[in-house]
């Protein structure tokens, strides 16, 4: 309670305090179970008192290609995500009640399905004489099956499937966003609709694929049971890196200095998302 | 006619929008389309700008037929209710986007942006964003893009209804005058009746998707065609009686002369506020009554007052004053009211 001798000042600051009071709970249990294991992972990379498990991270050959493979491969995900996911984003934002019930159902239902399950069921559907194959076998498009399973094909189709919502759903949320008459100005003022897409819906649109792009991105990148189940062990990626050091040599420290390289590549390219498109915006 | 519109009928299921839309549309003219919410204005004003096809009926732009051709080949200059103005580009980008769309060379667009913006009075904000302008200078860049390709004409769809009042009426007169200047053919759409008595060359009162009325303004609040006509612009008193004899019985009034030809049977006459007089001024006036004075509201210029009449009825009475006039009567106090019968005008369509 207020006592006389308390400034307004103070009135105010008691409330901001009570509504970070709030908060606290949730920020003590990230700081516990996230900040804290992130700082001993660092730690424990450099043990030794040396940086030799950076050096080995970064500078070997093989380490390297694996990380570079890895962006790649969230690289390519990421844009077959987008170039997927923007029509999708773009006819809910514009489609009637029944559309958007449909879409949603279509998108969410794999949220409600394991990653494990669904990845599983890619390895029926797309193994040497699994459906996808027989079907188009069948079709008389192939003669031979094609080697959809345990390659970097098959690893793009799984991770495309499960990460694909997330591209969808900033991209919505962003075009809904926009005001419908921007468009219907633009058109009125002499723009035919693939101008007034380019010009205005487009660009209005970016903070929503700048968000798609960086958590699909950001999700690939550390993407463990799709790559392992769908690439047969010929795809190797960071996160499967890190736990075979862990699993199978109990090299700790050079397991912490992966999860860091990792880590700092993935703020690297976070951040380079987010300058490209607002760089792009005000183009 | 630079506009036309015949016979536009537009259904969105068992709605009827627009019921057979007739209008017309002068070259230089301003004319605007007053109604309700509902009425049907907006749909009209989408059907000319090309956004609503219609089911039945045909638009014509400078005689030509554009019932079905899209937007932008309708060279219609249009600003929109919340401007909608590109929030990713600059105002001299806004500005330019549909000479750009035209292919107009780089130095004619650079030139007519400069004019545009200089007739709007926003010389020297070509470099800002929409969103660090203020209502009422984004509200004239949307005007500058919608006339800076010499539109054939000017579509505003109440563009004033986001402003404060002063701002409002600055901008109606500064709006009126620049479509003077530069002759512009513009359809303005409007719930606001001031609004449309201000600027408007002529207005054409909406309701349930048909045109009402057309005419000057000054026509229209004096002779309306329609109760609702009446009843819409301005504020009014609807008398109902009956016609015998060329005088009609009011109620509280008794008998009134009405204008000659006027058949034996239901009439409704339409009485404005501002016509009668109360008290010691009703005295003058050939056709009295008494009235109690229920309920008085000062507007500084002047005062309305809701009167129960002594014959049953109530009536609105607007009466001017001057500063040093004292307030014209108190609550509950019973006065006489007057009018002058030349002030009556029958209501055709009552």
């Amino acid at each position: 309670m207020s006592s006389p001798g308390d400034s307004r000042r103070t009135i105010a600051r008691r409330r901001e305090t009570a509504l970070f009071l709030l908060a606290v709970p949730a920020l003590l249990l990230l700081g516990i179970i996230f900040a804290w294991p992130v700082l001993r992972l660092l730690a424990m990379s450099v043990e030794d008192g040396t940086l030799a498990n950076f050096e080995k991270a970064t500078l070997d050959e093989l380490y390297l290609y694996v990380l570079f493979d890895s962006v790649k491969i969230a690289a390519m995900v990421m844009a077959i995500c987008l170039v997927v996911a923007y029509p999708v984003a773009f006819w809910l934002s514009r489609a009637g009640r029944w559309g958007v019930a449909l879409g949603m159902f279509a998108l969410l239902l794999p949220f409600w399905t394991s990653v494990l399950v669904r990845t599983y069921a890619w390895l029926v559907l797309l193994g040497r004489n699994g459906v996808v194959n027989r079907w188009l076998r069948d079709a008389g498009l192939i003669e031979a099956p094609l080697p959809l399973l345990h390659n970097t094909s098959g690893v793009l189709i799984g991770m495309v499937h499960v990460l694909l919502p997330y591209m969808v759903f900033p991209i919505y949320a962003s075009l809904l966003r926009i005001d419908p008459d921007l468009s219907r100005a633009a058109e009125g003022l002499g723009a035919p609709a693939w101008r007034s897409f380019l010009r205005v819906t487009f660009p209005l649109s970016l903070p929503g694929v700048s968000a798609g792009c960086a958590l699909v991105f950001v999700l690939s990148l550390g993407f463990f049971i799709t790559p392992a189940l769908l690439g047969g062990g010929r795809v190797i990626m960071v996160s499967m890196l890190i736990e075979q050091q862990v699993r199978e040599f109990l090299d700790w420290p050079f397991a912490a200095a992966l999860s860091t390289v990792l880590l700092v590549a993935t703020l690297a390219i976070y951040a380079l998302i987010g300058r490209i498109t607002r760089g792009a915006r005000h183009a | 006619m630079e506009l036309s519109v015949k016979g536009i009928v537009r259904r969105f299921g068992q709605v009827v929008a627009l019921g057979g839309v007739d209008l017309d549309v002068a070259e230089g003219e301003f004319l605007t389309i007053l109604g309700p919410s509902g009425s049907g204005k907006t749909t009209l004003l989408k059907t000319v700008a090309g956004f609503e096809i219609p089911d039945e009926g045909r638009v014509l732009l400078g005689g030509e037929d554009v019932t079905l051709a899209p937007p932008r080949r309708r060279d219609v200059g249009m600003v929109f209710q919340n401007y909608a103005l590109f929030p990713h580009m600059s105002v001299a980008q806004n500005v330019a986007f549909p000479l750009e769309m035209r292919r107009r060379p780089r130095e004619e667009i650079a030139r007519r942006v400069a004019e545009a913006l200089r007739l709007v009075e926003l010389e020297g904000y070509g470099e800002r964003l929409p969103r660090q302008l203020s209502g009422g200078q984004q509200q004239r860049v949307a005007l500058a893009r919608a006339i800076v390709f010499g539109p054939r004409l000017l579509l505003l769809d109440e563009p004033f209804g986001a402003l404060d009042r002063k701002l409002r009426e600055a901008l109606q007169l500064e709006v009126r005058r620049l479509q003077r200047r530069l002759r512009l053919t513009t359809l303005f759409i409007t719930h606001d009746q001031e609004e449309a008595l201000i600027m408007s060359d002529r207005i054409a009162v909406m309701d349930k998707g048909r045109i009402e009325q057309v005419g000057p303004p000054g026509d229209l609040y004096a002779r309306p065609a329609t109760r609702f006509v009446a009843d819409f612009l301005g504020e009014s008193n609807l008398l109902d009686g009956a016609a015998r004899n060329r005088s009609a019985s009011i109620p509280g009034f008794g008998a009134v002369p009405l204008p000659a030809g006027q058949p034996d049977g239901p009439v409704t006459l339409l009485l404005r506020p501002e016509a009668l007089r109360v008290a010691a001024d009703a005295a003058a006036m050939p056709c009295r009554g008494q009235g109690r004075v229920v309920e008085t509201v000062f507007l500084g210029q002047s005062a309305k007052l809701r009167l129960a009449l002594d014959g049953g009825g109530e009536v609105l009475a607007r009466l001017s004053l001057r500063p040093s006039d004292p307030p014209p009567a108190r609550e509950g106090e019973t006065v006489a009211i007057g009018f002058a019968p030349e002030d009556l005008h029958v209501v055709p369509r009552g």
